[in-house]
């Protein structure tokens, strides 16, 4: 059976050990050398971004979140023995693990890490389609003859020079589409490297429960459960346009996946829909100085991401969330797509005026839709405010400024409410 | 009640009350129309809450009375009788239903008590006046496609009618902006009309109005308060609320330092706009002026899609200019000229700029330049 060693990247014939340098991380598989498409997928992303740049954390457990509300973002492996999970809130994490390091996270660092993982992978094939910052699909087919070796052992030669060259290690899912590519990264984290191929693509789905199709969250998960679908035997048992009938689109792509076939291309084209940001507050509040001072910083943010990525939108959008988690959102179409502060703090001023104040709110949040790109934004200024010029000046003028000097570097008053 | 009146008249009045009925509703009575007959006129009243209009026509009243139906369901009736039916409307109480009879034709509609209908409380207007329909229908029809939509700045979802100095004394001024572009149309001041105060009125109100100006021998009864206004003419009294809010101190946008002058015939210059905004996909569209020496070159350059350009003929003898505007603004603007040429101001190509017609000053409209 056609074999690989994880650490020198030696391909061979059977046996438990590589035969070069004897360690005994191999991945052998029938398939191994003919499947292209892969999932990579960091481990622990945040985590092990922090514990690269600060080694006094490598023993200890960390949780990326924040700790006082909200919910941990990722956990590093030693807290996730203790049972700390993503998505899970942060009082319930620290319960279970009270000497855990908490830190806030420092996304500009995961975003530039993620940019070195992304320009690596890009040596390997164009076909990239990020999902998040820390996982992508890479589609490797007809790229043998370029690297002069098969995907499974360029995939290999990837999460080893993530590891040399970035600090961060990841795990590898190889097969024939992207549902089981996804689904294989997933069965032996950390620094995985795994499997499904063609032959054994019914026999590895049989029982396994259909939670574990990406897309099918809680909701979805109990409607199947209430048609008696847990497994994906229980689908195989299910006429194409039953589920079609009864899910909906959603029926249809259930009808293929349960025969393991997922016909998506890999595509790096899939544009950025919106950005948003939003805050969840330690303590509920109703005090319109403090929602307003994090209109003001939410809108920065937001219009920092727009100008890192050359875009403007020309939907703005308000999501608040009260006390009690029902959901207030509004959103204005403007008549010039915009990509500054200024004019989307306004705009979600007059917006969270309209809403009146229904708080205490829990979250506040702020985002853009409806993206164009940049020089076809902010053409015209308003009539009515004639200040409205000299703001955007100045918003320019300390953007410059702030990516010489730091974010921080300075700030409106309004920021520090 | 039953009374009958000619299909012609019926249709007249309930056609502006099934205007201003909402078509939906989450209080049915505001669905209906309120009839009210006695003497030898029927009334035909209808509101949306905010606007009221009543509407009198002559009828022959064989019992008085009133109730309340469905006013588009009656005016979907009325519309498809044939042309000078006789029209009976016969409501006997005891049934709850309104009968409907012309001819050979009968309907029952269902009907709902007159003592649920809202009827606008009643209000003291500061100010009483009279205008002729033809320089009311002016102040509105030229500053009307100002208005702006945008819900988070409601006050300027209206027309801002007030009394203002302009050179010549006095006038009775309306005033209209989306941010955008800006309309102030002016026309001698009524007499009684000085101590009324500014109001803001809404867009819906503006669209109703102007079905009463269409009779150009008309006097136009206007009274104000500060939360509503009135427009009556004999047959029809429209009463609107007020926007609760304050207009922006428009005269701040008004450029008053504006020296580059063009001068174009308006109808030429707004179909060369037309023309070459076509090439262009994008929503909104930017056709770039190109100013010389006589000489006006309009472009568009969408790099997707094409690009085009037409020169006109044109006065103009500054320095020369390049500004952007968006298609339609210019369009819209352009259009409200109707007897000399387009006198454009301009300062520079990222200020506003100022329109009128001719060395008119009672109709001035600005614009706000884009990037191109």
């Amino acid at each position: 059976m056609p074999a690989l060693c994880q650490d020198c990247l030696t391909p061979f014939e059977n046996g438990t050990r590589c035969p070069a340098c004897r360690s005994p991380r191999i991945v052998s598989h029938p398939e191994l050398f003919d499947l292209t498409i892969a999932h990579m997928d960091c481990d622990a992303f945040y985590a092990s971004v922090e514990k690269r740049d600060d080694p006094s954390l490598i023993d200890k457990p960390v949780i990326i979140g924040s700790r006082r509300r909200g919910v941990v973002s990722t956990a590093c492996y030693i807290a996730r023995i203790r049972g700390v999970k993503s998505a899970m809130p942060m009082f319930k994490a620290l319960k279970l693990c009270p000497d855990a390091v908490v830190i806030r996270g420092r996304m500009d660092e995961y975003v530039a890490t993620s940019r070195r993982i992304r320009a690596l992978m890009e040596e390997l094939t164009p076909m990239i389609e990020p999902l998040s910052l820390d996982e992508a699909f890479l589609d490797l087919s007809g790229t043998q003859n370029l690297h002069g070796a098969p995907p499974a052992i360029m995939m290999a030669h990837l999460v080893k020079r993530m590891r040399d060259e970035i600090g961060i290690s990841g795990s590898i899912g190889l097969s024939h589409n992207k549902f089981l590519a996804k689904v294989a990264s997933d069965l032996d984290k950390p620094r995985g490297f795994s499997v499904i191929g063609k032959a054994e693509t019914a026999a590895f789905l049989n029982d396994k429960p259909v939670r574990m199709i990406w897309g099918v969250g809680q909701a979805t998960q109990a409607s199947l459960n209430k048609a008696g679908i847990h497994t994906f035997n229980d689908l195989l048992r299910w006429e194409r346009v039953d589920l079609s009938n009864r899910f909906g689109s959603m029926g249809d792509r259930l009808w293929h996946l349960a025969r393991g076939q997922d016909y998506r291309r890999v595509s790096n084209n899939a544009p950025i829909k919106s950005i948003s940001k939003e805050t969840t507050f330690n303590e509920d509040t109703a005090s319109v100085d403090i929602l307003d001072g994090h209109l003001w910083r939410l809108a920065e943010q937001v219009a920092d991401r727009a100008k890192a990525r050359n875009l403007a939108g020309r939907v703005v959008t308000l999501k608040l969330k009260r006390a009690n988690h029902t959901l207030v959102s509004r959103r204005l179409s403007l008549r010039d797509a915009t990509q500054l502060a200024d004019t989307i703090y306004t705009t979600t001023r007059g917006l969270f005026d309209g809403v009146g104040n229904q708080g205490p709110y829990r979250l506040i949040g702020v985002g853009i839709a409806d993206l164009i790109p940049e020089e076809k934004g902010d053409l015209s200024a308003d009539l009515l405010d004639s200040n409205a010029k000299t703001r955007s000046k100045t918003e320019r003028a300390t953007d410059i400024i702030r990516n010489k000097f730091g974010k921080d570097a300075i700030l409106k008053g309004r920021a520090l409410r | 009640m039953k009374l009958s009146i000619e299909r012609s008249a019926l249709l007249k009045a309930i056609s502006q009350a099934q205007s201003v009925v909402e078509r939906r509703n989450t209080i049915p009575i505001l669905a209906n129309v309120l009839i009210e007959a006695e003497g030898d006129t029927a009334h035909f009243r209808a509101t949306d809450l905010d606007i009221e209009v009543v509407d009198k026509a002559t009828a022959v009243v064989e019992r008085a009375g009133a109730t309340t139906v469905s006013a588009v369901t009656l005016h979907e009736i009325v519309r498809k009788l044939p042309d000078g039916a006789l029209v009976n409307l016969i409501d006997d109480g005891a049934t709850g239903r309104l009968a409907v009879e012309a001819g050979r034709s009968k309907f029952s509609l269902a009907t709902l008590p007159k003592e649920d209908f809202p009827v606008m409380a009643s209000s003291e207007y500061a100010s009483n006046f009279s205008i002729a329909a033809p320089a009311l229908r002016r102040l509105f029809d030229k500053s009307k496609f100002a208005i702006s939509t945008e819900e988070t700045r409601y006050y300027l979802n209206g027309v801002y009618m007030h009394v203002s100095d302009a050179d010549g004394g006095q006038v009775l001024r309306c005033v209209a902006t989306d941010g955008h572009r800006l309309a102030r149309i002016d026309t001698d001041l009524p007499d009684g009309a000085s101590a009324m105060p500014g109001v803001i009125v809404p867009r819906k109100t503006v669209n109703e109005l102007a079905k009463l100006l269409n009779d150009d021998d008309l006097k136009i009864a206007v009274s104000v308060s500060e939360t509503k206004v009135r427009f009556a003419t004999p047959d029809v009294t429209l009463t609107s609320k007020v926007i609760d809010g304050t207009f922006p101190d428009y005269t701040r946008v008004i450029p008053q330092g504006n020296t580059r002058k063009l001068e174009v015939d308006a109808s030429e210059f707004a179909k060369a706009v037309d023309r070459v905004a076509t090439v262009s996909s994008e929503r909104s569209r930017a056709v770039k002026l190109t100013l010389d020496e006589d000489r006006l070159i309009l472009s568009v350059n969408a790099p997707d899609a094409g690009a085009a350009e037409e020169e006109l003929a044109v006065a103009y003898g500054d320095e020369s200019l390049e500004i952007g505007f968006n298609a339609k603004y210019l369009l819209e603007i352009a259009s409200q000229v109707d007897r000399e040429n387009a006198v454009f101001m301009f300062n520079s190509s990222g200020d506003p700029t100022l329109m009128r017609e001719g060395n008119d000053t009672s109709a001035i409209y600005v614009v706000m330049p884009m990037r191109v």
